[in-house]
């Protein structure tokens, strides 16, 4: 289904590039803990942050089980508001959907305001093939397209970029997308800020079409839901004449009060604030305040995949906050790109394979892409259990053909362990052989060494340490 | 592309094949343990620390002093011109000296050429620092407080909610709605708030008491 991802190595490959990257780990070893510590005083400040989360939770398991009921509801509410509403079952649908829609209009330019699910698809680059051009308005958003770079965080896609490769990036590359960058820009942040300011000024404030996703789209009203900071939101769901909101199938939420729950936990558990500088809803057309038409594309691209699974199911109560991401160890040391998807992290590591299906890579390595450790799950504001769909991803994956020499040296082991005085043997042996025993194992077996130290073979096993130590000649292992 | 929604609906249904047939929506229980409100402080107190802590500016005054404190506002900020919604009371302009142009459709270049935009709101909610315009009384449509630089948002001590579902259950999800809180902002560098990028990149609030 990828273009931009097509041919990624698996996420051992991907990742050992990453953490050799000094810069890369050290963008985001001070990214990944500022925002930590903003998400802890934002949470920290809500004493019922518990119960919030178990309401978050509850709302998206009711939605998720009586998922068609609420999906019609959101269609015939948002039709008797005056938008219209079409269906995409895959991502090459849901892009032929949209380039028509574009084309009906008669324009050839869209705005975009920063949207995963149009990133999933591959919207960009489908228009781009129909002479469409799109162009994102989100700055980080802007920085990754003028560098023809892949978004590497879900909140903040340039976050494996500093302020000097920001400066750079905006200074060469501009004027070949509109508004060049002033002269002499340096790598202040207000200055770069300001220079995205001028570059999209006219774009706004000319362009007839917007692409938007929506963070929750309310079944009883037909109301969609967008958070966001700059304003560049608010431009493009305001400004021009048509709207259309590429959405998956389960951002759905039954009724308008639920957003007292999403509302609290979206913005502390992902930009670690109180509130994000603008949320804009809004319901079908608003006769003289902004766009004139509004369409909305219901994407499935795979969720129903994932909906199909009783374990698995949860990773679609995502609300895409990307605290997952920012307290995973993993993560931290590897980056986003590794994991070959728009959903980097913990959270990518779950949805990516139930999306696209584990047969192939970097799918198939994304469930081992993880150490289990469980952070992830803690601050998940709908407490989606990622180490559990990942053990389960792991299940599906070995189940799969393709792991011969892992699953013999299993069958092996079994056998070994599986009578006393085989295991005694095979113990007495490795002492014997110690001095031999080498740091990293040749083919096949170098697959498990390659990313793993052997732990070197003690001078005696438990058992004999056990029995000295009965007999009173305990000297420590 | 009728086609696509019933094969949509279809994989959903065949997917939901474990949930049991008579199971309606109630029967997933929603607990509802979270509080209505955090009890975080007197609202208006509340209010004003939050606001300024997005290094917004908040101004507090009277009914009565209300035309000075924004002709005082609008002249720090050296406002030659502001736009307001085309209902916004006469007399909150009474004292300032700047231009004062009404919204009755004024054209994207005339906004562009506005320093300020005055507007009254909807609601603010304490807890959160949030103002929420709903394009209502004295409000105008949602773009005149997009395109200036400069916003001052007018807010009556008896519309200040404590919390976000006190805020929802009082607004009307049919009218478009703009949540605002602080100016606005980017953390897309290092993470460092930049505020303004395309909003107003200055927040004033007048507190009317």
């Amino acid at each position: 289904m990828s273009t931009a991802f097509m041919g990624m190595p698996g996420f051992p490959r991907a990742a050992r590039a990453a953490v050799n990257d000094a810069q890369l780990r050290s963008n985001l070893r001070t990214a990944t803990r500022t925002i930590r510590e903003k998400r802890d005083a934002a949470v920290s400040e809500l004493d019922d942050w518990q119960d919030l989360r178990a309401a978050g939770q509850a709302i998206k398991n009711r939605t998720l089980r009586h998922l068609d009921l609420y999906l019609e509801r959101l269609e015939s509410a948002v039709q008797a508001a005056g938008g219209r509403v079409h269906w995409a079952s895959d991502a090459a649908e849901a892009n032929r959907l949209v380039t028509r829609l574009v084309r009906d209009t008669g324009e050839s330019e869209v705005v975009k305001v920063k949207s995963m699910t149009t990133q999933e698809i591959e919207l960009n680059e489908a228009l781009g093939q129909a002479g469409i051009t799109a162009y994102e308005t989100d700055l980080a958003e802007l920085i990754v397209q003028l560098s023809e770079d892949r978004p590497s965080h879900i909140l903040v896609p340039a976050i494996h970029r500093n302020r000097a490769e920001i400066r750079d990036i905006l200074a060469s590359h501009m004027a070949e997308w509109g508004t060049p960058a002033p002269e002499g820009l340096t790598d202040d942040p207000r200055a770069l800020a300001e220079a995205a300011r001028r570059h999209l000024r006219d774009r706004f404030l000319t362009t007839n079409v917007a692409v938007s996703g929506a963070n929750f789209a309310v079944a009883d009203t037909g109301t969609m839901v967008v958070l966001e900071s700059e304003g560049n939101g608010r431009m493009c769901l305001t400004l021009p004449r048509t709207l259309i909101s590429v959405v998956g199938i389960e951002k759905v939420v039954p009724s308008w009060s639920d957003l007292e729950v999403f509302l609290q936990l979206l913005p502390r558990s992902s930009t670690g604030e109180r509130m994000n500088p603008y949320t804009s809803t809004w319901t079908g057309v608003a006769p003289g305040d902004g766009p004139e038409e509004f369409h909305l594309v219901l994407l499935d691209n795979g969720r129903t995949n994932a909906l199909s699974d009783t374990v698995g199911r949860q990773a679609l109560r995502c609300i895409r906050c990307s605290a997952c991401l920012n307290v995973c160890p993993v993560y931290e040391r590897t980056g986003g790109h590794a994991y070959g998807s728009v959903y980097p992290g913990p959270i990518g590591a779950i949805l990516t394979p139930q999306l696209r299906g584990t047969t192939a890579e970097p799918e198939a390595s994304l469930p081992y892409a993880s150490s289990l450790c469980g952070a992830c799950y803690e601050v998940c504001p709908v407490s989606i259990d990622i180490p559990d769909v990942l053990v389960r991803l792991r299940e599906q994956v070995v189940s799969q053909p393709g792991h011969r020499s892992e699953k013999a040296a299993m069958r092996a082991a079994g056998w070994v362990l599986g009578g006393h005085r085989r295991l005694g043997l095979a113990q007495a042996a490795a002492t014997a052989a110690r001095s031999v025993v080498p740091r990293r194992l040749p083919p096949p077996a170098s697959a498990w060494t390659d990313s793993r130290d052997l732990p070197s073979v003690p001078g005696r096993t438990f058992r004999e340490w056990w029995r000295d130590r009965a007999e009173g000649k305990e000297s420590g292992a | 592309m009728n086609g696509s929604r019933e094969r949509v609906l279809g994989r959903i249904r065949a997917a939901l094949a474990d949930v049991p047939a008579g199971e309606a929506p109630p029967d997933v229980s929603v607990p509802q343990t979270y509080a209505a409100s955090h009890e975080q402080g007197e609202r208006l107190e509340l209010l004003a620390g939050r606001i300024a802590d997005y290094r917004a500016e908040v101004h507090r005054t009277t009914g009565g002093g209300l035309p000075d404190t924004i002709a005082a506002v609008l002249s720090q900020r050296r406002t030659r011109r502001a736009v307001t919604a085309s209902d916004a009371p006469p007399v909150w302009f009474t004292s300032t000296a700047a231009e004062v142009v009404r919204d009755d459709g004024v054209d994207v270049a005339t906004l562009e050429g506005t320093d300020s935009v005055v507007t009254g709101c909807a609601l603010a909610v304490a807890e959160t620092g949030t103002l929420v315009l709903d394009s209502g009384a004295a409000q105008g449509r949602r773009i005149i407080s997009l395109i200036p630089d400069h916003h001052v948002c007018v807010v009556n001590a008896s519309d200040v909610v404590a919390s976000v579902p006190h805020a929802l259950h009082r607004l009307d999800p049919d009218r478009p709605l703009t949540w605002i809180s602080g100016p606005s902002a980017t953390s897309d560098i290092e993470l460092e708030r930049v505020e303004g990028v395309h909003g107003p990149r200055v927040l004033d609030v007048v507190l009317v008491e």
